[in-house]
């Protein structure tokens, strides 16, 4: 199952561990994450559900392209980092 | 009584201990932005709007000295193939980008509170915060995507005010798109502001009611005819609640500016914090000041005392200036982080710090 990892910066709005989840997208892991965790979810994605403008996900090292659907692959051994943009400060 | 101050990197609390004499009692969310504050005299719980630059807009609630945070205003799902743009082109953000006006609902509305935000969408809720509706009849109003950036990029509504005498009769105001109205809690809204004039677009829109950059608006609480709006273009004064409106000229040291409070109980009494128009945005001559009207917008005086009167650049954004209900102690925050208190209406001023973060919010608040 992939894991995922939250940003060092976030833990002092919100717990937010790391955690092997399920899923094949990033879409899907982070619904995953956030299953256990609502209050997570609104510190990550906008209204609409997409990734905020200044964070930015990696899989495996690459940045993602559909930062609005999530739709990007998610191996299954793949490891999600969630972090924060340098913009946005 | 206490002053609350919101600012880029915290909220204060200045706490009055004799005349004249305050001294910050808690400074909270030190190193977060927090846009807006207000405290709920109904309920003597206080709201904080945080704005964290990569998580997001949160709403942070205080009862009893213990904070915790609630629902923020969520814009409801954006309809499949929907195409709205701003006025640069780019998709309009259906999300709250910032929290911009927070009040309280009428003395009958016991947890009523409405949130008015950036990009334009006004909301309500009715469990003191604990979850918001958006007010779909607004911000569905065909004439709403007519709305521009103007104080920010995107639309932004920064003024709710509640009829004392009915608290179904709710006007707003945003930067770009005028003041709005409704008589019936919500459920239908009209355009109002005849008078007002728009110098920034072309002549066919300059008196339109629509194109208007209010920067601030104001209503007398004990006679709520009396509104005032400190505009982009100058000052203008009602006296059919925001109906029609006046433009008062002529006032030195400048007609624009951010911020105005209207008197509670002297309809012809104002203040304002005039600052050079518009590209500068600075105060006239490098000297704070802030103007009074007693008689309605006839005359205005210039009131200094107290107030730095060289090199200063402090600039008071529309939400920085307060009023006590009282009407005779008045507090501001200006940008680059002073805070001056007046207990006598305005005719002098005592600075209380200038080594503040930027100020974005100031309320009085019952100890």
């Amino acid at each position: 199952m992939p894991r995922i990892e939250f940003t060092p910066n976030i833990q002092r709005h919100v717990a937010c561990p790391p955690m092997t989840v399920a899923g094949t997208t990033v879409a899907e892991v982070l619904a995953s994450a956030f299953a256990d965790n609502p209050r997570a979810r609104a510190y990550v994605l906008d209204d609409q559900g997409a990734l905020r403008k200044h964070m930015i996900i990696f899989v495996d090292g690459v940045a993602i392209a559909d930062r609005t659907a999530l739709s990007d692959a998610v191996g299954e051994n793949a490891v999600v980092y969630v972090f924060q943009s340098l913009s946005g400060g | 009584m206490q002053i609350l101050v919101a600012t880029r990197k915290g909220l204060f609390r200045f706490e009055r201990t004799k005349p004249a004499h305050w001294r910050i009692a808690t400074a909270e969310f030190l190193g977060d932005n927090v846009s807006m504050v207000l405290d709920d005299a109904r309920s003597g719980i206080t709201y904080a709007a945080l704005d964290h630059g990569h998580f997001g807009v949160k709403l942070h609630r205080c009862s009893k000295g213990t904070w915790e945070e609630i629902a923020a205003p969520a814009y409801p799902p954006k309809p499949e193939g929907l195409e709205e743009k701003d006025m640069w082109g780019r998709p309009l953000p259906w999300s709250t980008v910032r929290v911009w006006a927070l009040e309280t609902g009428g003395r009958d509305e016991p947890g009523t509170l409405w949130c008015g935000t950036i990009p334009g969408g006004l909301f309500k809720s009715t469990d003191n915060g604990s979850s918001w509706q958006i007010m779909k009849s607004l911000w569905e109003h065909p004439k709403r995507r007519q709305w521009m950036g103007g104080g920010a990029d995107l639309p932004g509504l920064h003024s709710v005010l509640i009829d004392p005498r009915n608290s179904k009769h709710v006007t707003i105001a945003v930067s770009t798109g005028g003041i709005w109205h409704t008589e019936d809690g919500g459920e239908t809204w009209a355009q109002r502001g005849e008078g007002m004039r728009a110098d920034h677009v072309p002549p066919e829109l300059t008196h339109d009611p629509i194109a208007q950059d209010v920067h601030c608006l104001a209503q007398c609480q004990s006679d709520p005819e009396r509104m005032w709006v400190q505009h982009h273009n100058g000052i203008f004064v009602s006296s059919d609640r925001g109906r029609t409106f006046t433009e008062i000229k002529d006032v030195r040291p400048s007609v624009f500016g951010f911020a105005v409070v209207a008197h509670p109980k002297e309809p012809g009494t104002a203040w304002f914090v005039p600052e050079i128009k518009d590209e500068k945005r600075i105060p006239v001559d490098g000297r704070l000041v802030v103007n009074r009207t007693r008689d309605g917008g006839r005359t205005f005086e210039t009131l200094t005392e107290g107030l730095p009167q060289s090199h200063a650049y402090d600039v008071v954004y529309r939400h920085s200036l307060a009023l006590d209900e009282s009407g005779e102690v008045l507090a501001f925050g200006s940008t680059t982080g002073g805070l001056w208190v007046s207990e006598n209406a305005g005719d002098s001023w005592s600075c209380l710090t200038h080594t503040l973060p930027p100020v974005y919010c100031v309320r009085f608040a019952a100890a």
